[in-house]
Formats: structure tokens, sequence, C-alpha cells
């Protein structure tokens, strides 16, 4: 490109400046081809001088572990099928203290965003309550549960409950009245009103709480697996702290890394089918 | 024409009508009939009443009071079409029909319109035209026996609102439903209603009977008397054509005649 506007203004030079900018243009173009390789460079030469580093002494190994160890590791604990049930223990436990918070989180705000009685009597306690940070619960929920399954469980609970809440209540109470007008003279009832009209315009709301909750819940997990827990990835990563297995801490953050970008990836997905009709997501 | 419609019952009655919001009269006493099938324009300035009018018709909005009759079936179309984004354009069509038959009347609706290749469109990916349609067909899919109108032309580009006044009348003429066409331009009144109602404080302060021959444009014979005559009365002065405003008379009566003395003299 630049050989052709070089050559409209000096003619005389024109051949060979052209010839010269085609070379560098496809020059240029050999070296965009691999695009994710190039971005794969410096994440390898980190790796590499991390590597370097490690071995020759350079990073001490209770500092961080060297990557080459740091492999070894994650394959023998999935060889011997430790993560694996670590894992799951997690899992069962961010999946069912998310189902419940977000199951009381949907229904309180249906209640409250849906009748002007249900906000009187519901909306003050989750606004009183969503201020406290459901960590600062443990000692009062220890003292209540003890320190077995429930109490892990009841502080995911309290964390994911209020995202979803005041998200999908938001939500109800945004819709464009002018849509409630419109079906209003359709002649739908209240149910149709709310099938058609309320809940489908709150969902996109539901979803961004949702997406809140889903964070809270592994960040609830790293904290509630520490008390008194024998498996989970927070427990794995503590139990690596008392033996200065840096290796296996690592893990935990890569495990905790990769699992929050699946659950992303999968409330993506629900929302392609779920919000379909929304103009970004039909032009794809 | 006044003689006509009292012996048929009216398609709207509306007696002695007051709305106020506070100290503030937007209607005050209005009296008004329109006939079944009557195309009527209500023409104003803003803040002139008219959209509280026809809220009132469509059951949005209570009224303070005298008496108010109006059909049960009944549809609106708003300026913004109001089409739930979620829903695909024949699902937009049917939402709150209660018949069996359902998509098969959403096709039909659709297709008059012009749009039975966009069934299973969202509204997001239709033009403002379009919408509009979709709009139109979900309240005629109804079959309404009065059809409110609330400036829905008014957020179209020329061009496409040329094709929605002749989509209008051509409905219109098919399913004959009373009209109340909400509106401040003058043009698109004379264009298409068969009575045009200038609405000022809340009251009638004149109307006319639009006696020209169907379909119209606007380069036609009366036309500009007409118009004319509208726009001096709501305060926009015009130099030609000012010799009809003092031929009317206000109140319900029926000018045919005075109208084509006026487009002879024009």
């Amino acid at each position: 490109m630049t050989g052709k506007i070089n050559g409209s203004l000096f003619p005389a030079g024109r051949l060979s400046r052209q010839w010269i900018g085609d070379r560098l243009a496809r020059y240029g173009a050999g070296w965009k081809t691999p695009d994710f390789a190039r971005r794969l460079a410096s994440p390898l030469a980190i790796l590499l001088l991390w590597e370097l580093a490690a071995q020759t002494g350079l990073i001490p190994a209770r500092v961080i572990a060297a990557p080459s160890a740091i492999g070894e590791t994650l394959w023998a604990m999935i060889a011997s099928g430790e993560l694996g049930r670590h894992l799951a223990v997690s899992l069962q436990r961010a999946v069912s203290g998310l189902a419940i918070g977000v199951g009381i989180g949907t229904v309180a705000a249906l209640i409250s965003g849906l009748s002007r009685r249900g906000e009187l009597v519901l909306d003050s306690p989750m606004q009183m309550l969503r201020t406290v940070p459901s960590l600062a619960l443990v000692p009062l929920f220890i003292l209540w549960f003890g320190i077995g399954e429930f109490t892990k469980i009841a502080l995911i609970v309290m964390g994911t409950t209020f995202p979803v809440y005041l998200n999908l209540f938001a939500g109800i109470r945004n819709i464009d009245p002018k849509l409630v007008e419109a079906a209003n003279t359709l002649g739908l009832n209240r149910r149709e009103l709310i099938w058609h009209v309320i809940l489908p315009g709150a969902l996109p709301s539901f979803f961004v709480g949702l997406r809140y909750s889903l964070g809270i819940s592994w960040l609830a997990l790293v904290f509630v697996e520490q008390i008194n827990a024998t498996a989970g990835i927070g427990f794995l990563a503590s139990d690596a702290r008392d033996f200065m297995r840096t290796d296996v801490i690592v893990i935990c953050l890569l495990i905790y890394s990769v699992l929050g970008l699946l659950i992303d990836g999968l409330i993506r997905t629900l929302e392609r089918f779920a919000l379909a009709w929304r103009p970004s997501f039909v032009g794809n | 024409m006044t003689t006509q419609y009292l012996c048929e019952r009216p398609a709207v009655r509306l007696q002695q009508i007051v709305r106020q919001f506070g100290g503030n009269r937007v209607i005050d006493n209005l009296d008004l009939d329109i006939a079944p099938g009557e195309f009527v324009a209500l023409l104003g300035a803003s803040g002139s009443g008219k959209t509280t009018l026809l809220r009132a018709l469509a059951g949005l909005d209570e009224v303070d009071g005298g008496r108010l009759e109006v059909p049960e079936a009944r549809a609106a179309v708003f300026q913004e079409p109001r089409l739930m984004p979620w829903k695909r354009t024949w699902k937009n069509v049917t939402l709150g029909l209660r018949a069996g038959d359902a998509r098969q009347r959403a096709i039909q609706a659709l297709t008059e319109v012009g749009l039975a290749h966009r069934l299973e469109a969202y509204p997001g990916t239709l033009s403002g035209g379009e919408a509009q349609r979709v709009a139109l067909a979900r309240g005629l899919v109804r079959e309404p026996e009065l059809l409110l109108l609330d400036e829905p032309f008014a957020a179209l580009d020329a061009l496409t609102r040329i094709r929605m006044h002749r989509l209008i009348i051509e409905l219109w003429q098919t399913h004959k439903p009373a009209v109340l066409l909400v509106t401040h331009d003058v043009d698109e009144a004379i264009l298409l209603a068969d009575r045009i109602i200038v609405l000022k404080d809340g009251r009638i302060a004149r109307e006319i009977r639009v006696a020209l021959e169907r379909p119209r444009d606007n380069g036609q014979q009366g036309f500009n008397a007409i118009r004319a005559q509208l726009l001096g009365l709501l305060g926009v002065a015009v130099e030609r054509g000012e010799e009809g405003a003092q031929e009317q008379r206000s109140g319900g009566e029926s000018f045919p005649p005075a109208a084509s003395r006026r487009a002879l003299a024009g």
C-alpha cells in the first residue's frame, strides 16, 4: 500500500517502490498468520523463565514451585483420583448452596417485585440482611449449626441469595410501563401479564444476578472449606499451606479459575438461548 | 349525516367527559359521538387533551366525570410499536388473543400488512415501519369495533409514512372499524379522516367534515382550503385560503357544500 501511494507521488520511482512495498506487505502478512502463536509467545516465555529460575535455585520451591513440578503433581493427583474427589465435594457444596440461594432470592424477588404488600413485608428485611457481609456470620453460624456441612452450605446460601434478589427485583420493577400499558389494551389478565410481559422482561436482570451469585459462591467456597473441612479444593489449599506445598496451592488456584471460566461459559450459553430475542444475540 | 348516525347506535358516545389533574382540567365537558366505521381525526396542539382523551377511550385512564360508552372490542396503536421484544412477531400479534386458531389469524393479519415473511422474526430485527405494521396487525387481529391510533406514524420517515397512510386506509376499508386518530399533522388528518375534530383546552373547538374523494392526495381540489382553515384554527397563520375560515360553523355539522364551494373559489 505504502508503495503505491509513494508511487503516485513520485512517478519516476514507481515500479521499484511498488515492488518494495509489495514485498514488505507480504513479509508483514507472513508474520500475521500464526496469530494465536504470537499471543502464546509471551506466556510461554514467562513459563520458561519461571522454570529456569526454579531450576537454578533463583526462586526457592517454598516461594513457588517450578512449572514442571506443578505439572507433575497435577498429573499424579489426577491419576490417583485425589483431585477428582476433592473437586466433587467442592462442586456439590457450591451447587447446593447456589441452588438454595438462587431459589430463595428468586422467590423473594417475585413476591416483593410483583406485589406491593410483598414488598412491604419482605423488602426491608432483605435490604437489612443484604448489608451484613456473609463471612462475618461465620462465628454465629458455627454456634448455631456447628462446624459441619450445614454451616458451609448456609454461608454459600447467604452470599448468593441477595445478588439474585436485588437484580430480579429491580428487573421486575423496571419493566417499561409502556409495554404493560400495551398488554392492558390487549386484554391480558394479571397472570398473563406476569408470564408474558414481566418475567421475560426481567430475565436479563436475573442473569446479571446469577452471574454475581456464581462468582460469590466460588469465593465463599474458598473460605468455608477452610473451616474444619476434610475434603474440597479449599481444604486442599489450606492443607497444602500447612505442608508448604506451593505446587498444590497453584493447582488449586488453577482449578478455581478454570471452573470460573467454565461456569461463565455455561451462563453465556444459557443466555444465548433464553435471551435470543436480544438484537445483539440475533446479530450473532 | 347527523341524523344518519342517530338511527344506529354510535360506536363511541362521550357525554360531558371531564378529566382533571390537580386543578388543571385537561378535558372539559366534552361531548363526542363516533359512528360505526367512521374515521375521525383528533387534531390539537400539545396539551390540548387529545392523548388524554384517547387514553380514556382505551381504558388506560379514568375519567373524573361524564358518561363514556365504548365498545368492548377495541384496539390501540401507539407512537411506539410497543411490541414485546422477547416474542416473535406472530406471538406478539396473538398476545392476549383467546382463540383456537390464533396462529392462523396472526398469519392472516400479518399478510394483510405485508409481513407474512417476518412471522418468526424478533421485534428487535424489524425496521420502524415494519414494527409499526406488526402493531397494526396486533390491533386488527382482535377485529376491533374501535381502533385507537395515537400518533402512530409520527416516528416514521416521510416515505414510510406515505405507505402507512395507504395501508391504514386499505385496512380500514376492509375491516370497517370506527377509528380515532390522534395526530398533530394537519395533512395526515385531511388525507385520512371523514371528520376532523380540533381540540383546544379540553373542548372541541371545531369539527370539520372532510368530503374529499378517496384515494386522497394533497394536490387534490379542496385540500388546501381545509388545510388553511385547520392551520388557522391551530394558530398558524397562512396567507392563502384564509377565506375558508369564516365560513365554518362550530359543532358537529357537516360541510360538504362549504368544502366544495371553497374548492371552487380556491
